[in-house]
């Protein structure tokens, strides 16, 4: 597959891809989100991190709207996020997620869990989607699980695969959302590989991750999250070696103590 | 002993019991079909549709079957005409298929429900997330794994619509196996207690095989996850 960074038709580099204004969230009393401002551009990767509960899993599931939110803007290319219905979906389908509990389709092979989207969402022919992706499992390389199903794959795959249905939409922009908090250790050098190698090929990509490694490596910005607000953000070379706020150094103390 | 067997001769038990199986059949497939569409609404994000499923259910789950089948004979035929054939004995049996189609019809969406309930919430959002909008994602990836996961309490409905298939007896389905047994106990008061036991055996024989299967066809198909 020939994967070049996006170039979309309907909008120009004027507007960033994907962009947030005053976005509130509240789980009743508890408030989560507090006036997010955030601006990503196209071909950007951005790391979201910070302690957990401070919002940034809620932030990152906003921009796909799988959590609404109360008041605030979201806009993904331009175009503010439909409320519901046909739009939405369509909104959806140019945004690809993956999920910290990967959330494979149970019952469906690893191929038909990466070419259902483009059969049933794009209209796609049967063997264009097959080729389509095979060619992506090939890159995330479980092709040779092709036919099985997803509890028949170790974590590490089954992420890997779940990172092949995202592209086979061919989104404008991927979500990470903690992807590889839920697997043993040997397998997060295997997606954050996959993750790495999306990220040089100009792929958009908004990261919740407690990686650092991933986001001194990938990230052009570290945004840093705490108490449902964005306390920081800068370069990575500069956040983790300088951070400024009381609270990131706090953070970052305690995590690389060790 | 012999008395008893006179019986078999003289009524024609197994096709009572034919009547029985019929009735269980075309009901189970329509409400199958009705209870589907019911759990479809109860699990929809319209509010409406969501309350309507709702109201369906608590409305017939809760009415007892006897006053549905009647009156479907009584109130439906008798007072408002309707007729579902111009055969007035297949007239009767279908409104009885009627009857019992939209009582289980109630408990085959609490059925699928509880299936629902066995699918993670995750794969919902995995649909919604790759553009599937609620109906497709409900028919690609929730329902197939509902069903799955559902197929126990519904062996369960189909056992007990089998045992209720004999309440069309208040439809004036006059050739169903309870019916028969009513017949045969006028008219052989002196064998009571071995007609009884032959119409019950009869039924443990059917609903026994129901059980056997369907426990093992939701180990069978266990979604793995």
């Amino acid at each position: 597959m020939t994967s070049e960074p996006q170039p979309s038709t309907s909008a120009s580099s004027a507007h960033p891809l994907v962009s947030l204004k005053k976005v509130n969230k509240h789980y009743g009393p508890l408030h989560v989100l507090k006036d997010i401002d955030l601006e990503v551009a196209r071909g950007e990767v951005v790391v979201v991190i910070g302690p957990s509960g401070s919002g940034k899993s809620t932030l990152c599931r906003a921009i796909n709207r799988l959590e609404t939110i109360d008041d605030g803007e979201i806009k993904v290319d331009g175009k503010v996020l439909p409320a519901e219905g046909k739009a939405l979906a369509r909104l959806r389908a140019d945004v690809g997620m993956v999920f910290q509990s990967f959330n494979l389709f149970a019952h469906k092979s690893i191929l038909e869990n990466v070419t259902l989207g483009p059969v049933k969402v794009k209209g796609m022919k049967g063997g264009e989607a097959k080729e389509l992706a095979m060619s992506l499992l090939k890159r995330v390389g479980v092709a040779n699980q092709a036919d099985k199903l997803p509890a028949q794959l170790s974590g590490g795959q089954q992420q890997r695969v779940a990172i092949a249905r995202a592209l086979a939409m061919k989104p404008k922009v991927m979500l990470f959302d903690e992807p590889t908090s839920a697997l043993d250790p040997e397998m997060i050098n295997e997606v954050l590989d996959a993750m790495v190698a999306l990220a040089k090929e100009g792929m958009t990509m908004i990261v919740v991750t407690h990686e650092m490694g991933f986001a001194r490596k990938a990230a052009d910005r570290v945004v840093f999250m705490a108490d449902g607000q964005i306390v920081e953000q800068a370069t990575p070379e500069e956040f983790f070696t300088n951070p400024k706020s009381e609270r990131a150094k706090d953070f970052l103390g305690k995590i690389l103590a060790h | 002993m012999d008395n008893f067997l006179t019986l078999f001769e003289t009524y024609n038990v197994p096709a009572a019991f034919w009547v029985n199986i019929q009735l269980t059949f075309w009901a189970a497939v329509w409400s199958l079909v009705l209870g589907t569409l019911l759990a479809l609404m109860r699990i929809s994000p319209i509010p409406s549709l969501q309350w309507l499923g709702a109201a369906y259910v608590n409305i017939f789950r809760n009415t007892p079957l006897t006053i549905i089948i009647a009156f479907g004979v009584l109130g439906l035929f008798g007072q408002l005409q309707v007729s579902l054939t111009d055969d007035f004995n297949l007239n009767f049996f279908r409104l009885a298929i009627l009857g019992l189609t939209i009582y289980h019809a109630a408990f085959v969406c609490e059925a699928i429900r509880s299936g629902v309930n066995t699918v993670p919430l995750g794969q919902a959002e995995a649909a919604r997330a790759i553009g599937l909008s609620f109906l497709p994602a409900a028919r690609l990836i929730i329902l197939p794994q509902a069903f799955r996961g559902a197929i126990a309490p519904l062996g369960n409905v189909l056992i007990a619509l089998i045992k209720n298939s004999t309440v069309a007896a208040a439809g004036s389905v006059a050739a169903e196996a309870s019916s028969l047994m009513k017949t045969m106990i006028e008219f052989r008061g002196d064998l009571v207690i071995p007609i009884f036991f032959t119409f019950a055996i009869g039924f443990v024989i059917l609903v026994i095989p129901v059980g056997l299967l369907t426990t093992w066809a939701s180990r069978r198909l266990a979604v793995a996850r």
